[in-house]
This record gives C-alpha cells, sequence and structure tokens, in this order.
C-alpha cells in the first residue's frame, strides 16, 4: 500500500482540522483534498478516517458514489468533453472519438505516459456554444473534429504548463 | 458621460468577453464608467457591450471581439455615432433582434446582465435587500407567506409544489432549529438557468432565502450547488461575505432579533443529489440515496429537523414579491401557472441562450418568435422540456401553452427549464437513447425497477438502433417504463423512462422504421446508415483519404475516390473534410445488421 509523505499529512490534517465540530463535513473533507493534492487516495481515505474516527468503508462508499471524486491522479492536460443534452445534439460523439484517436486515450481513461486525461461530463453551461471542450479549466467551443485535433496539436507543442489549479 | 457594461458570465467568459473587458480597462477614458455584469441571456451573440448614454439610451453590441473595442470607443463613445454593424438592440434598430426581449416579461432574471454581480451597492440600486427590510419592519412571517400565496408562487425545480404550503408545513412542523436549503444542483445536462442568476444576480437568492428563513423560522441556510459550476460558487461567497458586512446575514440580520446565516456546500457530480431526500443526505456527509416519503422534509429533513427545499428561480422571485407585492408576480401568468418561467434554449434553435417569458407563452412563440426558429433551415421537428425526466412535444402541438396544466396533459413536463429545440435531422429514437444513458449511469441503484429495469430499456434501445430490434419490442418498452414509474421510490425512476413513452407515443413510426426497413430517417444512427462519394461532385483531391482515421477510402489522385463500407467506421470525419459536399450520407432498407458489427 501507498504510504503518505510528510507533506501530504501535514494537508490532509489541516484541512480536517478546519472542519472540526461541523456536521456532515465528510464530504467537503474529501473535496478539498482533492482540491490540493489532485485525488483521493485509498490512502488519503484511511488517514482521514484516522483523524475523524469514521469508518474507512464509509468514505471509500462516498468516493465510489460521487462521480467527481477519483482515486487515482490527473494526467498532466485535463480534458472534459460536454455530453450534455445541446452538445449531444451537435456532435460530442463525434469529438469524443477524435479526442480519442489523437490522444490515444479512451474516454474515462488518463493516457499511459500521462500527459491527457479525458473525462465526461454532463452539461458546462455554455450550449449555445456546443460542442464543446474544457481544456484545463479552459472552454473551447463550436467545436470540429478539425478544431479538436489543432486544440490536442497546440497542447502538444505547448510543452504545456499543464492544468494548475483546475485540480479539482 | 457614458456606462459601458460587458457581460462576464460563463457564458459570455467562453465566447471571449474577457479579453474584451481588458481591452475596455486599457483604454479607459474618465468620461466612460465601465462595469462587469452577468448575462443577458443572448447566448447566441455573446460576448455582449451595452453603451448606455447621458440621457439613458442603451445600445447592445453583440460578437464583439476585443479588436472591435477602439471601434466602440472612437466611432460611439467619442463621435456619438454608433458602430451599426454591431449592433443587436438600440432605440432605432427595427431588427427582429427586438422581438426577443419585446415578447419576453423579465421578473426573476430583471437584474441579470444589469448589475454588478460582484458588488451589492449595485444590487442595493435596484431595490435590493428592501423586500428584506419591508418583511422585518412591517410583516408578520405569517404575512410573508401569505403574499407568497397570493402571488401563486409554485417551485420551479420541475414539481411546482406551491411554495406556501412547503413554508406553511415547515413553519408549523415541531422543532427548535430549522433549515432552508437552496437547491442549485441543476442537473438536467442542458440547463443553465439556475448558474446564470447566481453568477448575475446571487444576492437576489441570498434575499430569497432569507425571507424564506423568516417565514419559516429557521436560523440556517445551506446552498447546495453543483461543483461544476466554479464561477457562481465564487460569486456567492464574494455576495455572502458582502451580506455580512452590512449586516444582512448574521447574529441580528439589519439589527432585528432575526439571525439567519447561509453556508455552501458543493455537489459532487450525481444527478440524483437534485432530488430533495438525496440532497439531504448529501449534506449530510453521506451517499446521496434518496429515502422514502413520508415523512417529508417539511417535517424531518436535515440532520432530522424540519427543512424547506426551494430552487434557486423560486428563490429569486421572493424579495421582488415581497417588495413590490403579489400583483407584480401574477399579473403574469394564467389561471392556475402564475408568473413567469425562465428557459435555456438549446439545441437547433437560432438564438439560443436564456429566456424568461410568462406563463402560458405557446411553444411556437417560444421557438419562432423568441427563439428565431430553426438554425439549421430545416424543418422544425420537436421540443424537449425537462432534460432526462421530460418528454417531448412534437411541432404540430406547437400551439400548446407552456404552463403546468396543459403541457402535463400532453405527457410533457415543465421541468426545471430545459427546452432543446430538435429539427428533422435529430433522431428520436437516439435521442430516447441518449437520455436513457444518462438515467442508468445516474440511477442511485437502490430500487431494483429502476436500476435493472433502465438496463434492459438500454438494451432494446441499443438493439434498435443497431437495426436488431423487433416490433414486440415496443411493446416491451412501453410496458418496461411504466413498471418503473411505479415500482420507484423517487421522482428519478418515476420520471425517466418518459423520454422514451413520449417519443413512442408520437414518433412511433421512427421506431417501426428502425426496425422494419433497417433505416434510420434523420440518418444518425451509425449502424443504419452509409456514405457514398458522388462521383459528380468529387474533384479528386484526396483530403477525405487523408482524413479518414481507419483507412475506408480507396482511390488515387484524378480518380473518383470510393468509401469501403464494411471498414467505415461511420464517424463522419470525411463529410466535414470535403470542401466540395461531395460525400453524402444514406440510410436505405436493407439488411444493414447482417453485414455491419452491431454496436455494442
Ligand atoms: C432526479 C431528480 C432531480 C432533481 N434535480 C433538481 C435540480 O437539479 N434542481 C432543483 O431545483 N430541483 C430538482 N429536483 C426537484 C427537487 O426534488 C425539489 O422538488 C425542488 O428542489 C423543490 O424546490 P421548488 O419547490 O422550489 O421547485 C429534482 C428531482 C428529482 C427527482
Ligand atoms: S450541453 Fe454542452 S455545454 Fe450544455
Amino acid at each position: 500500500m501507498q504510504s503518505l509523505s510528510a507533506e501530504e499529512i501535514v494537508i490532509i490534517k489541516e484541512i480536517v482540522a478546519k472542519h472540526v465540530g461541523s456536521p456532515g463535513s465528510a464530504i467537503p473533507i474529501l473535496q478539498e483534498i482533492q482540491k490540493e493534492l489532485g485525488y483521493v487516495s485509498t490512502a488519503f481515505l484511511r488517514q482521514v478516517a484516522e483523524l475523524t474516527e469514521t469508518p474507512a468503508s464509509d468514505l471509500y462508499s462516498i468516493v465510489t458514489f460521487y462521480s467527481q471524486f477519483r482515486l487515482e491522479p490527473l494526467g498532466k492536460n485535463y480534458i472534459q468533453v460536454c455530453h450534455g443534452t445541446a452538445c449531444h445534439l451537435a456532435g460530442a460523439e463525434r469529438i469524443t472519438d477524435s479526442l480519442e484517436h489523437e490522444t490515444k486515450t479512451k474516454c474515462g481513461c488518463t493516457s499511459e505516459n500521462g500527459e491527457f486525461t479525458l473525462e465526461k461530463v454532463a452539461c458546462v453551461g455554455c450550449c449555445s456554444l456546443a460542442p464543446v471542450v474544457n481544456v484545463n479549466g479552459e472552454t473551447h467551443g463550436r467545436l470540429t473534429p478539425e478544431k479538436t485535433a489543432k486544440v490536442i496539436e497546440n497542447l502538444r507543442n505547448k510543452g504545456n504548463e499543464g492544468n494548475g489549479d483546475v485540480l479539482r | 458621460m457614458y456606462y459601458v457594461k460587458v457581460g462576464l458570465a460563463s457564458c459570455g467568459i467562453a465566447a471571449g468577453s474577457a479579453a474584451v473587458y481588458e481591452r475596455f480597462q486599457q483604454e479607459l477614458t474618465p468620461d466612460v464608467t465601465l462595469q462587469p455584469t452577468g448575462c443577458l441571456g443572448m447566448c447566441y451573440c455573446e460576448p455582449l457591450v451595452e453603451v448606455i448614454n447621458s440621457t439613458g439610451e442603451r445600445y447592445l453590441y453583440g460578437n464583439v471581439t476585443d479588436k472591435d473595442v477602439l471601434r466602440i470607443l472612437s466611432t460611439h463613445i467619442r463621435d456619438g455615432n454608433p458602430v451599426t454593424e454591431l449592433l443587436v438592440d438600440a432605440p432605432s434598430t427595427s431588427d427582429d433582434d427586438r422581438v426577443y426581449f419585446a415578447k419576453q416579461s423579465r421578473f426573476a432574471l430583471q437584474n441579470c446582465g444589469v448589475i454588478n454581480p460582484e458588488d451589492i451597492e449595485s444590487y442595493f440600486l435596484v431595490r435590493g435587500y428592501e423586500g428584506l427590510k419591508k418583511a422585518l419592519l412591517n410583516m408578520s412571517s405569517e404575512q410573508v407567506i401569505r403574499e407568497v400565496e397570493q402571488a401563486g408562487l409554485r417551485g420551479r425545480g420541475g414539481a411546482g409544489f406551491p411554495t406556501h404550503l412547503k413554508w406553511t408545513l415547515t413553519r408549523k412542523a415541531a422543532g427548535e432549529q430549522k433549515y432552508i436549503v437552496c437547491n442549485a444542483d441543476e442537473g438536467d445536462p442542458g440547463a443553465f438557468m439556475d448558474r446564470s442568476i447566481l453568477e448575475s444576480d446571487p444576492h437576489s437568492v441570498l434575499e430569497g432565502m432569507l425571507l424564506a428563513g423568516y417565514a419559516i423560522g429557521a436560523s440556517k441556510g445551506y446552498i447546495y450547488i453543483r461543483a461544476e459550476y466554479p464561477l457562481a460558487i465564487k460569486r456567492l461567497r464574494t455576495a455572502i461575505n458582502q451580506a455580512r458586512q452590512h449586516e444582512l446575514l448574521g447574529a441580528a440580520v439589519l439589527g432585528s432579533n432575526f439571525a439567519f446565516d447561509i453556508e455552501i456546500r458543493e455537489g459532487a457530480g450525481a444527478f440524483v443529489c437534485g432530488e430533495e431526500t438525496a440532497l439531504l443526505m448529501s449534506i449530510e456527509g453521506k451517499r446521496g440515496m434518496p429515502r422514502f416519503r413520508p415523512p417529508y422534509p417539511a417535517e424531518k429533513g436535515l440532520f432530522g429537523c424540519p427543512t424547506s427545499i426551494n430552487n434557486v428561480e423560486t428563490l429569486a422571485n421572493v424579495p421582488r414579491i415581497i417588495d413590490l407585492g403579489c400583483e407584480a408576480f401574477n399579473r403574469y401568468g394564467t389561471e392556475k401557472s402564475k408568473g413567469t418561467k425562465v428557459f435555456a434554449l438549446a439545441g437547433k434553435i437560432k438564438r439560443g441562450g436564456l429566456v424568461e417569458i410568462p406563463m402560458g407563452t405557446t411553444v411556437n412563440e417560444l421557438v419562432f418568435s423568441i427563439g428565431g426558429g430553426i438554425s439549421t433551415g430545416k424543418a422544425f421537428k420537436a421540443i424537449q422540456t425537462g432534460g432526462p425526466s421530460g418528454g417531448c412535444i412534437p411541432a404540430q402541438l406547437g400551439d400548446t401553452p407552456v404552463d403546468y396544466e396543459s403541457l402535463n396533459k400532453i405527457g410533457a413536463i415543465m421541468g426545471s427549464g430545459g427546452l432543446l429545440v430538435m429539427d428533422e435531422d435529430t433522431c428520436m429514437v437516439n435521442l430516447a437513447q441518449y437520455f436513457l444513458t444518462f438515467a442508468r449511469e445516474e440511477s442511485c441503484g437502490k430500487c431494483s425497477f429502476c436500476r435493472s429495469g433502465t438496463e434492459q430499456m438500454l438494451r432494446i434501445l441499443n438493439r434498435i438502433t443497431s437495426g436488431m430490434g423487433q416490433l414486440s419490442d415496443l411493446d416491451l418498452l412501453a410496458d418496461l417504463g411504466e413498471k418503473i414509474k411505479i415500482g420507484s421510490m423517487c421522482g428519478l425512476g418515476q420520471t425517466v423512462p418518459n423520454p422514451v413513452l413520449t417519443t413512442l407515443k408520437y414518433f412511433r413510426h421512427e421506431y417501426v422504421a428502425h426496425i422494419q426497413d433497417k433505416v434510420c430517417p434523420a440518418k444518425q444512427c451509425k449502424a443504419l446508415i452509409d456514405y457514398q462519394v458522388l462521383a459528380a461532385d468529387c474533384r479528386s483531391c484526396g483530403i477525405c483519404k487523408k482524413s479518414c482515421p481507419v483507412g475506408a477510402i480507396i482511390g488515387e489522385k484524378k480518380q473518383v475516390y470510393t468509401i469501403d463500407s464494411s471498414k467505415c467506421i461511420r464517424c463522419g470525419l470525411c463529410v466535414n473534410s470535403c470542401k466540395f459536399h461531395a460525400i453524402e450520407v444514406f440510410s436505405l432498407p436493407k439488411e444493414v445488421a447482417v453485414c455491419m458489427e452491431v454496436q455494442s
């Protein structure tokens, strides 16, 4: 099992301490951990369980129920393809095909070299720009398969700063 | 003296309004006041810039890029001549964009795109918190509830339950501690009304919660908002802090003995958490599984205490009802459905965006007069309201008034405000399949009918769209759909068969075409379509061959290219790449099923 670094332990302790005495804070705690550390591993869960005196299984049940949580770290570039209604009608399927093809990554997975994570989301709220893709927190609208390929090419060329503070 | 407002809500920012705003900041002269604002609803022509001159005349520019900024500043603001080709609304335009506003009645959205959402002073200028003051000084909590009752306000989150009844029940329920919860989960995957209100006018929702809290005797409110709305969350945080500084939240609201505070809880990505009992579970820090009602949250809600759960738009209406009186609201609408409703128009519509209409406006008025008709120029086929819980309304029922009763009568629902417009290129079977895929993934798994029933329905639909369906499947779908509705405990299971059931009702012939002829009339279902190069139009440039990811296009330069149907994966990339429109999609009656791999 993965062991935690001293830094990770400090971060987790600080986050848990902020929520002492506030009822129902398990989800906000896990959300903040994911914001800080990029994901919530089972090792993190155990640490939280110990600190909050909740069964680790309870926390695990939360993490697996809500789609926001991930048990694995993100790739360097985080790409969310909108599959909301408007984007679906505007051809989100083809945008997804094209993204999978360009990044050689399956939707819902991270590429082997850790360069890309592809994920489906439902409506990012820019329906009139459909089809829409969020790349590292930035919205790209009115996409075509060609434009999508360009977006990926630009990411590759940039040598890119990666997903920075959009980790969530 | 000029005012310049730039729309900085998510939709505007995605279209590039942040760059426009920055450019204005750089070029600012002392006679111009620049103000960031929220969403006017005209998503179809973002970024939007509004110029208001000293006599109060408003000029609205659309599709503005940062390169247009200097032109607006020099031509309009310095020389006094509006830049006509960018104008979308102005005192002089006779353009049909004017209809867009003329047919709407802005009540819940009245401040959106008008005030600065990050500045409480800007909200004060439009009578912000006057409703709260009036209530605290002159009204008992019963009087607040009565005003809302006389206004005829019904919940805007989907079910349309009378708001005053919910508040009365919660008020009367036994218990010291009570809660008010604002449902900002907005789970319908094609809707963004609540996001826009929160991003453009957050204080109105806070004021609505304060009034609701005062009415039911709660001292604490939670806002449950989806984590996918970071800008809305940020602006809510700002608004809450400002309200605390002005003693509008805290131990003594406006110096009275009414105490109230608000906490934000971010959702974690589960559609079912929009359902009220699941939402409460989630705030309590558990898996968001709905529970049986009764007891209703009004009796036993959050942490076991009486709780009123209200939607964002419902709450945003309340301050104005209290401030201006119930007539300001109930002068709009029909006999039983009072007031206005906000809709998010999306899909194949010319003027997609947020609109607010008086209840009783017909579907046709909404689609054609306000929405400008179909964006593709093709025939209008249907609309879908209520997202995965809703149903479709075919074009021939376009005279149906949009109010709770009329929509229910034809098997559709008002829903929370998502409104999808479809043209003849939309396959209704594919649409039903899309919503059901969503429903299956989002079922919490508690009730067998919802969990396994949606899975079985989806399998049948997949079979039909891949050309393997049988006519008896249609009865099976209808039967399963009805059983899921009665066999499920919460509103999710009780409603998610609706998209299938209503498309079956109004577009049965499309299902039959998929099954009997193996044809997708809208040419969307991959297993039932083929691509071919039109020899007469092909200029033999070879671009299509390059674009094909699987090498299914055969041919050499200077020859007409052909497509190997057995290799083709129907991705459509070649159609997009061909500048001469020489590649055609077709769906003809034939035994495709045998020669194509069935899609899983
Ligand atoms: C599956 C499901 C999802 C829902 N999603 C939402 C939602 O996203 N937003 C919302 O306000 N209400 C949603 N509702 C309705 C709520 O349960 C509840 O009726 C509503 O928030 C009450 O507020 P209102 O009376 O102001 O409409 C949903 C209901 C169900 C069954
Ligand atoms: S459906 Fe994609 S942004 Fe709304």
